[in-house]
């Protein structure tokens, strides 16, 4: 790094590729181990609760937590708050 | 004791057939009995690295079928006394390869008293890919300091931790290490690419070799020959670093820091 990048105004590539990668890698990481269906069991119970109440997209969270001899499969649904 | 080594990557073209190639010549220059398998079905390419594609008689699916034993499938190396090539199979049927027939070839190979058996996995996540590190015990995964490279990596590592038979069975799972190619310290001190530290702390885990950006590696598939063989290269000394690794020798990263040329290496280009 040169003098110039004391007048660098966006961070350097590396900086940028490294912060990308470790949104995405521990994504993927948490959704990984579940069965495939989840992604479009998420989507449909999405659109069933977007019948009734206006969510936002991320509102919908489905995770699956291994425990012993069972799977809990979890679900969480954040609704709107009243004066929104 | 045979340790089965793959070779892996997920992503395509970041050098696992180089690796393949060259680690296994590393090894049996130690005086290791070593098979090295070409799991690419249909696309055939480690004879060519190896630079025996003109003694392919017989392949793995060959072996795999009966068409042939696996002792005339293996071809020796003609500067290696210990290390044999299988080659793969050009067919285009996939389930050519099945985990049967690929565990009765590695069994033949342990009980032939191989010390090591690497399999130069296939890119992607598929059959060919899925065989070659179903009985792994240990995984080089080859990463490009790149962004794509690395999701995959990442990919490829969950793979492990899950569709193999030690993790199935749930004996200790596979030992995975990293290995960086084409890795260019002026680049990562320039803040424009990802560095060994970088890449470690994303995947989590220990790196067995950071191999250097060079033209050294064209150069060697030119001609046939491992570019681990090619004694004056950088990336030879990279590889053979990585070989001691895999047999347990802690050694310190080279080739990671920029070198500062010196006054007259920049006045005349040297």
């Amino acid at each position: 790094m040169g003098l110039m990048a004391l007048f660098r105004r966006t961070p350097p590539s590396a900086t940028v590729a490294k912060e990308r990668l470790r949104i995405i890698v521990a994504q993927e990481r948490s959704s990984r181990g579940g069965p495939d269906y989840l992604p479009m069991l998420r989507r449909e119970i999405m659109e069933v609760i977007r019948k009734y109440v206006k969510v936002e997209p991320d509102a919908v969270k489905v995770h699956v937590e291994r425990e012993k001899g069972h799977d809990v499969l979890e679900l969480s649904v954040s609704l709107p708050g009243k004066g929104g | 004791m045979t340790e089965i080594i793959v070779v892996t990557s997920g992503k395509g073209g970041v050098g696992k057939t180089t690796t393949s190639a060259s680690l296994s010549c590393g090894l049996a220059r130690k005086g290791k009995k070593v098979a090295v398998i070409d799991f690419d079905i249909g696309l055939r390419n480690l004879d060519l690295i190896m630079g025996c594609e003109r003694r392919v008689v017989f392949d793995f699916v060959n072996v795999i079928q009966g068409d042939c034993t696996l002792k005339q499938a293996l071809i020796k190396d003609k500067r290696l006394e210990t290390l044999y090539v299988l080659a793969a199979s050009q067919t285009r049927d996939k389930d050519a390869l099945t985990t049967e027939g690929v565990r009765k070839v590695l069994d033949e190979l342990i009980a032939d008293g191989f010390d090591y058996i690497l399999c130069d996995s296939p890119a992607g996540i598929e059959k060919g890919a899925h065989l070659a590190m179903y009985f792994a015990d240990r995984a080089v995964v080859v990463v490009n300091p790149e962004v794509s490279s690395v999701r995959d990596s990442d990919r490829i590592l969950g793979l492990l931790a899950s569709k193999t038979e030690r993790a199935e069975k749930g004996n200790g799972g596979v030992k995975e290490h990293l290995l960086l190619t084409r890795y260019s310290p002026r680049r990562v001190a320039a803040g424009e690419m990802l560095s060994v530290a970088d890449v470690k702390e994303i995947l989590g885990l220990d790196v067995i070799g950071v191999i250097p950006e060079s033209t050294d590696v064209l150069t060697a598939s030119n001609a046939g020959t491992p570019v681990i063989l090619n004694e004056d290269s950088d990336v030879s000394e990279a590889y053979t670093d990585a070989v001691e690794r895999l047999l347990g020798t802690e050694l310190p990263l080279r080739f990671v820091d920029e070198q500062k040329k010196g006054f007259f290496a920049r006045m005349f280009g040297g």
